[in-house]
């Protein structure tokens, strides 16, 4: 479904996209969430749907990839059927946000899409929010969908816990993060893959937008980090407080503790079907 | 002198001697006082408290425990117990730690009371570092479910000091009213550090948007932490980084144990009615979207209705889940027979739900089904078999036909449908 728009007002749609990680092998993969980000901005502005890459050296203790195993990866989105992908490098002392905001003044897009984590680095899902706040746009976290844009405001469907949605009306120019219910990406062909081009950003000129009002998140930090492979978290054990040796054998033996609950036998059957509907609607899950 | 025979009643003997026997315990209680023969009052050694036990039949002494194991005594003891626990107390706090709670479902989830547990292990660590008191501020947002009072869940949970911003601006999807409050809260108590649970209930979004507004640094995943340092996991799992402990954390699930056998004040926290509204906010929350619940994942549904053997008009089962807005369940027994789809399994082959209310219809609860509700938080149970286990696990336990049963309830959702469409009618007019 295409979303409604008025003639000749197709926003501007950009779309961040990070290097994908398996989470057990570890290769490198397309982005999940980030691949839905790229096929909802497709869905809307088709193949004008700008790509930037944030390329960051700092995180040196993450093994890095060599620039043509990067390259690969990043040519999966352009598999997807778009012309090119901007690359913005950053050094060390300079967080992936400052130069990502260099590249998005320059662009000027209404609607940015993100995913809401990036499987390779650190993930702390902090790049949208950041962007946010430097530039004073609205934030929405989790969508699935962009449904309508009009003029100047677009309404977008929020995954909530439980498959709940959320319908949404925000002003452009907006950032997203896209959930892991939207659409899934579509395929990735090899062709087009090949075909597009990767444009890497002079890093000299990135560095010289970037103004000392602009501020960075004081994350001289980063350096002292120490990375180590995921040790496995214990399981948590029960832990049965017992006092006597009857209540840890009640404990260790009986299947189905009663829980204390009402039971109703000889009221009317009116009375148990009203009693079973108030628990209901007092836990709120009877909408009406 | 004549001696008055003392006759005992063998029946009544009977009775006292099977402590089974349904009238036990109300005999024993009005055995009262015993004379003997001679006249003497005879101590009862039934009732003496410092003597426990009696004599079975077979001369040995019998210790009964199993009237201390009824839940109803037991409930009684849990909440005499609760009373009990020591208090822990913080006069005048220098330092503060800031838990904001997710309180999915207006109730303290695991996930908050684990999180809890960490703030209390970390204040007792400033407490000894810096010698100053140091408090545990949890921050609730919106209508909840927990009731308030002296020994409350807050106060199991360790909660020092609570804030409640719970007037209307604050439901819904209002992140910049929460994140102007939780602004306010940074200036007023200047915390040490801020706890969020990295969650989807709304946990990391407020974490990360205010890390981005107070521009401090955060961790997040972070798995074990203490005031020095943490470590949270990177690279899709695959990586922890060991690291100073920043300002912002964002917790994982089971992070610290959480807080047992310790009362805390739970002490209400008033801060100024404050209107956080924006004049024009660029943000609104157009309402919650309609979903079949059908398609909604079975271990993420929220409401369910789950047929079992009991189950004999199915058409009459799909009309009323359809009514109640609640998604499908089966037990293993529905789903073998043909009658559901095998997705719809619930239990340890099937699904293991979460949802925060299973209605169970005609189930019996067979100790795999039990496995696959064990998260539920409240249980209905609709069973004519007063003694089956989902009966007893049950939080609301009705005995009767699921056929009558299932009818009086569409029947009673029909009624006030009407009444309400009525009303509505009137209003219009």
């Amino acid at each position: 479904m295409q979303p409604k728009q008025i003639a000749g007002m197709s926003p501007r749609v950009m779309t961040l996209v990070s290097l994908g990680c398996h989470p057990i092998s570890g290769r490198g993969r397309l982005a999940e969430q980030d691949g839905r980000a790229v096929e909802l901005g497709m869905k809307i502005a088709g193949e004008d749907l700008a790509l930037l890459h944030a390329e960051s050296t700092s995180h040196s203790a993450f093994p890095p990839l060599s620039d043509i195993d990067k390259e690969a990866q990043l040519r999966r989105f352009l598999g997807m059927g778009l012309p090119d992908i901007q690359v913005v490098k950053s050094d060390v002392k300079q967080d992936v946000v400052a130069s990502l905001m260099s590249a998005i003044i320059d662009r000027q897009p209404q609607i940015l899409l993100t995913g809401v984590r990036a499987e390779s680095g650190e993930g702390s899902g902090m790049v949208p929010y950041l962007l946010a706040e430097m530039l004073a746009w609205p934030m929405v976290s989790n969508i699935t969908d962009i449904i309508e844009v009009t003029g100047n405001e677009a309404q977008v469907l929020q995954a909530l816990p439980r498959g709940q949605r959320r319908l949404i009306n925000v002003k452009l120019p907006f950032i997203a993060s896209v959930n892991m219910a939207a659409n899934k990406p579509r395929q990735s062909a090899f062709g087009p893959a090949k075909r597009g081009r990767v444009s890497f950003s002079n890093e000299a000129e990135a560095d010289a937008l970037i103004t000392s009002e602009l501020f960075t998140i004081p994350d001289n930090g980063e350096l002292d980090w120490q990375i180590a492979p995921a040790k496995p978290r214990s399981k948590r054990m029960k832990v049965i407080k017992a006092k006597t040796a009857a209540d840890r054998l009640k404990a260790a033996t009986v299947k189905t503790s009663s829980a204390g609950g009402k039971v109703m036998v000889n009221e009317t059957l009116t009375e148990k079907a009203q009693a079973i509907i108030d628990l209901l609607q007092s836990e709120g899950v009877l909408k009406r | 002198m004549h001696h008055s025979i003392v006759r005992r009643d063998p029946r009544k003997t009977q009775i006292l001697r099977n402590r089974l026997h349904p009238l036990h315990a109300s005999l024993l209680s009005e055995a009262g006082d015993v004379f003997g023969r001679s006249g003497l009052r005879r101590r009862n050694p039934h009732l003496h408290p410092h003597c426990k036990g009696f004599i079975g039949p077979n001369g040995i002494k019998r210790i009964d425990r199993s009237s201390l194991l009824t839940q109803g005594i037991q409930g009684a003891i849990a909440e005499a117990e609760t009373a009990n626990l020591p208090l822990h107390q913080v006069q005048n706090p220098q330092q503060y730690i800031v838990a904001v709670l997710d309180m999915a479902g207006g109730r303290i989830g695991h996930h908050d009371k684990d999180m809890l547990g960490l703030a209390q292990q970390m204040a007792s660590q400033l407490t000894a570092q810096l010698d100053e008191e140091c408090a545990v501020v949890a921050v609730v947002f919106g209508q909840h479910k927990e009731h308030r009072h002296e020994n409350d869940n807050f106060a199991l949970s360790g909660v020092d000091r609570l804030v409640q911003f719970d007037d209307g601006q604050f439901e819904g999807y209002q992140p910049d009213n929460k994140l102007a409050a939780l602004t306010l809260l940074a200036t007023a108590l200047d915390p040490v550090h801020w706890l969020f649970p990295d969650s989807v209930n709304g946990g990391t979004e407020l974490g990360s948007r205010l890390a981005a507004r107070l521009k401090v640094n955060l961790a997040a995943q972070v798995w074990k932490a203490d005031i020095t340092e943490c470590v949270s996991r990177a690279e899709s799992q695959r990586k922890d980084i060991y690291r100073q402990t920043p300002s912002i954390l964002l917790l994982l699930e089971e992070v610290a144990m959480p807080v047992d056998e310790i009362r805390h004040e739970a002490r209400p926290l008033a801060f100024a009615e404050h209107e956080f509204g924006v004049t024009n906010p660029k943000i609104i929350d157009g309402g919650l979207l309609a979903v079949d619940p059908n398609d909604i994942a079975m271990a993420e549904a929220e409401f369910i209705l789950s047929a079992g053997n009991g189950i004999h008009n199915w058409q009459q089962f799909h009309d009323v889940a359809k009514q109640l807005g609640a998604t499908e369940g089966a037990s293993r027994v529905a789903v073998d027979d043909g009658f559901m789809d095998r997705s719809r399994q619930v239990g340890a082959t099937g699904t293991w739900v979460t949802a925060r209310v299973y209605v169970a219809v005609g189930i019996s609860g067979a100790i795999q089904h039990m496995q696959g509700i064990g998260q539920c938080d409240k249980i209905v149970a609709i069973n004519t078999d007063a003694s089956c286990d989902m009966v007893k696990r049950g939080d609301l336990s009705v005995i009767a036909d699921s056929e009558e049963m299932l009818a009086e309830m569409a029947r009673l959702l029909t009624e006030s449908q009407t009444q309400d469409d009525a009303q509505g009618d009137e209003h219009a007019a």
